[in-house]
């Protein structure tokens, strides 16, 4: 290092080599796999590939038989209730648990580790408890009739109409906990003096909540919304683990979609074209507010 | 994200003579006028409060309970009994046969396999890809070039496009190069996945060191890797055990990538729980379920309780990517 140093003053070139050679896995990874890769991918679902890859044009043919296909449109819908319910839930939940956390109460830290212990457990061991808790034999159910109440029914991972909500009970159990963080560290940044005004102005507390510290956290919400909305469009093990997509394709998600088709239907293009609209459903959530946060937005910071 | 020294309300002084002395210190400047007022209406709602956290934390609390309580029951009681019952006999069978000897597919040498791979995928894949993050953070920081920023932008906004759509291109690759199904792939993939992220946080930490050390050094005739090695690296250890916490829960917890970058015989700790859990052959044993399962999550649940506060650093880190 220091025969490069001693050259005086070291020209532009030789002391960005260096860091430029130290970058090639980052130029690679981003300009090949991010780039490449999801560019690849979308001009592919345009072709007819079945077993492999080929390039071999068809249109839209993809698209149109991936929206006749009734699995993909039962994915959709269930994507589209599991994800407004998570992102009311979890938001609402996470919320209140933060602003109940900011009451200088005790044991804070111990609240907050049961809360978020969850996190740190993956989809496939949330999936699987909550199998066991929702399994209709032995589970909640039956320790609900056991206590006297014979007609009890909470058997969602068994019905086909309402399994997507046994998925959602056991997302917000998994997520929530991360959402209060946020929130939490949202609300710690609102300054003191906010509160005292509106105490001195006599104003009840949840009224500040509502129309003073809310509507500062603005920022805080809309980063919270956009990272409960990119892991809604990805919810993949946690189907998998839980019900394995059934009972019969009830609570299928596109996701689970992209994956068979790609690795077990032999359906290349299918696969194709369905990762393609999620990366659509994605685009749609992300593009708005990178504008907003990143575009027109910055002058009022 | 600092508890203490904020008067938001004056509660703390009126709940309880104990909490006087706590609060003293910081009642000097907010409330004058101490009386019996608001003790009454405090009280109630300190009970809401701390009703409502309890049930929250019951509920968050129950499905390890009865994680526990069914791994330590046998089959016989869970078939008779409440799944919220405490064990009768507590007998720790299922967490040997788990362990060791539960069956996926035609293998029964149990979970003990998927954990040693899931170590063998982690360890290395935390390593590199911190070690190749740290670096792009730094050049990133302290020794821009054209176009930087560029890569950079493509990597944060490539990381909320969905797995899904860059997996097969990725397929492709891997097996062009002959590492498909090898660890070494899974390992690459885990790298590339977790650079925007790890980029991300090792940017802005060096960012905000001071910069007249970066000159200093420089002016004393160290390159790119002397004031890596020696400066970066010594004073950032905080955020490089943040990253290893970020990374070993993320690839521990990795399903996906799991399925479909190795084979059977390299399948992670995820992978061969969902196999033994959700395999539809014989009888379904609960009690070893439960046991695989808390097996499985274990290991990031240790790294939870151990790291606390920086587990939550990691995780609000995580959030600013997404």
């Amino acid at each position: 290092m220091s025969s490069n140093a001693r050259a005086g003053r070291p020209s532009r070139l030789t002391r960005n080599l260096s860091a430029k050679i130290a970058s090639v896995p980052m130029m690679l990874t981003a300009v090949v796999i991010f780039l490449g890769g999801t560019v690849w991918t979308v001009v592919y679902s345009f072709t007819s590939s079945k077993l492999l890859p080929r390039l071999k044009f068809v249109g839209l043919d993809q698209y149109e038989r991936l929206w006749s296909t009734p699995r993909w449109l039962v994915s959709i819908e269930n994507l589209a209730i599991y994800g407004i319910f998570s992102l009311v839930f979890s938001l609402v939940i996470g919320f209140v648990l933060a602003a109940l956390m900011d009451q200088k109460i005790r044991f804070e830290n111990t609240f907050r580790t049961i809360f978020l212990y969850p996190f740190a457990l993956s989809f496939i061991v949330t999936g699987l408890v909550w199998q066991w808790l929702l399994n209709p034999e032995h589970g909640i159910q039956s320790a609900v009739r056991a206590m006297g109440w014979a007609g009890f029914d909470f058997d969602p991972l068994y019905n086909s109409s309402i399994v997507i909500y046994g998925i959602l009970i056991a997302a917000l159990w998994q997520g929530t906990g991360l959402v209060m963080c946020l929130m939490l560290a949202g609300l710690r940044g609102i300054d003191e003096d906010i509160w005292k005004a509106s105490r001195v102005d006599g104003i009840p507390m949840w009224k500040t909540y509502l129309f003073v510290v809310i509507p500062m956290m603005r920022p805080v919400f809309v980063t919270t919304l956009v990272i409960i909305a990119s892991g809604i469009v990805r919810v993949y093990d946690l189907v998998v683990a839980q019900t394995s997509g059934g009972p019969g394709i009830a609570s299928e998600v596109p996701a689970k979609y992209v994956y068979d088709y790609m690795f077990q239907a032999q359906n290349l293009g299918q696969g194709f074209a369905a990762s393609t609209m999620m990366l659509i459903t994605v685009a749609i959530i992300i593009v708005p507010w990178a504008y907003l946060e990143f575009g027109g937005g910055r002058k009022r910071v | 994200m600092s508890d203490r020294g904020h008067l938001k309300k004056t509660n703390l002084a009126a709940t309880a003579p104990a909490s006087i002395t706590t609060a003293g210190p910081m009642t000097g400047l907010a409330d004058g006028p101490r009386g019996a007022k608001p003790r009454r209406m405090l009280s109630t709602r300190t009970v809401i409060v701390y009703g409502t956290l309890f049930v929250a934390a019951a509920y968050y609390l129950l499905p390890l309970y009865v994680m526990i309580v069914t791994s330590l029951k046998g089959m016989p009681e869970i078939r008779l009994g409440n799944i919220f019952a405490p064990p009768l006999e507590v007998t720790f069978e299922p967490w040997v046969k788990a362990w060791s000897s539960a069956c996926t597919g035609l293998n029964c040498d149990g979970l003990s396999r998927g954990f040693w791979n899931s170590v063998l995928i982690t360890v290395p894949s935390t390593v590199v890809s911190i070690a190749i993050a740290s670096v792009n953070g730094y050049a990133l920081s302290n020794w821009r070039f054209k176009g930087a920023d560029a890569f950079f932008t493509i990597l944060v906004v490539g990381a909320f496009i969905p797995y899904q759509v860059m997996i097969y291109p990725i397929v492709i690759i891997l097996r062009e190069i002959g590492l498909y199904g090898s660890l070494y792939g899974l390992i690459i993939v885990h790298t590339i996945f977790g650079m925007p992220i790890l980029t991300l946080l090792f940017r802005n930490y060096f960012a905000g060191l001071p910069e007249e050390l970066f000159k200093a050094a420089r002016v004393d005739g160290a390159g790119f890797w002397g004031i890596y090695f020696k400066i970066m690296v010594p004073m950032s250890l905080p955020i490089f055990v943040v990253a290893m916490i970020l990374q070993v829960t993320g690839i521990w917890n990795d399903f996906l990538m799991g399925v479909v970058f190795t084979r059977p015989e390299y399948y992670p700790m995820t992978v061969q729980l969902n196999n033994i859990v959700n395999s539809v052959q014989g009888v379904k044993e609960y009690n070893v379920n439960m046991a695989a399962t808390i097996l499985t999550g274990a290991v990031p649940l240790l790294v939870y309780f151990v790291s606390g506060r920086l587990f939550v650093r990691g995780i609000a880190a995580g959030a600013v990517k997404g």
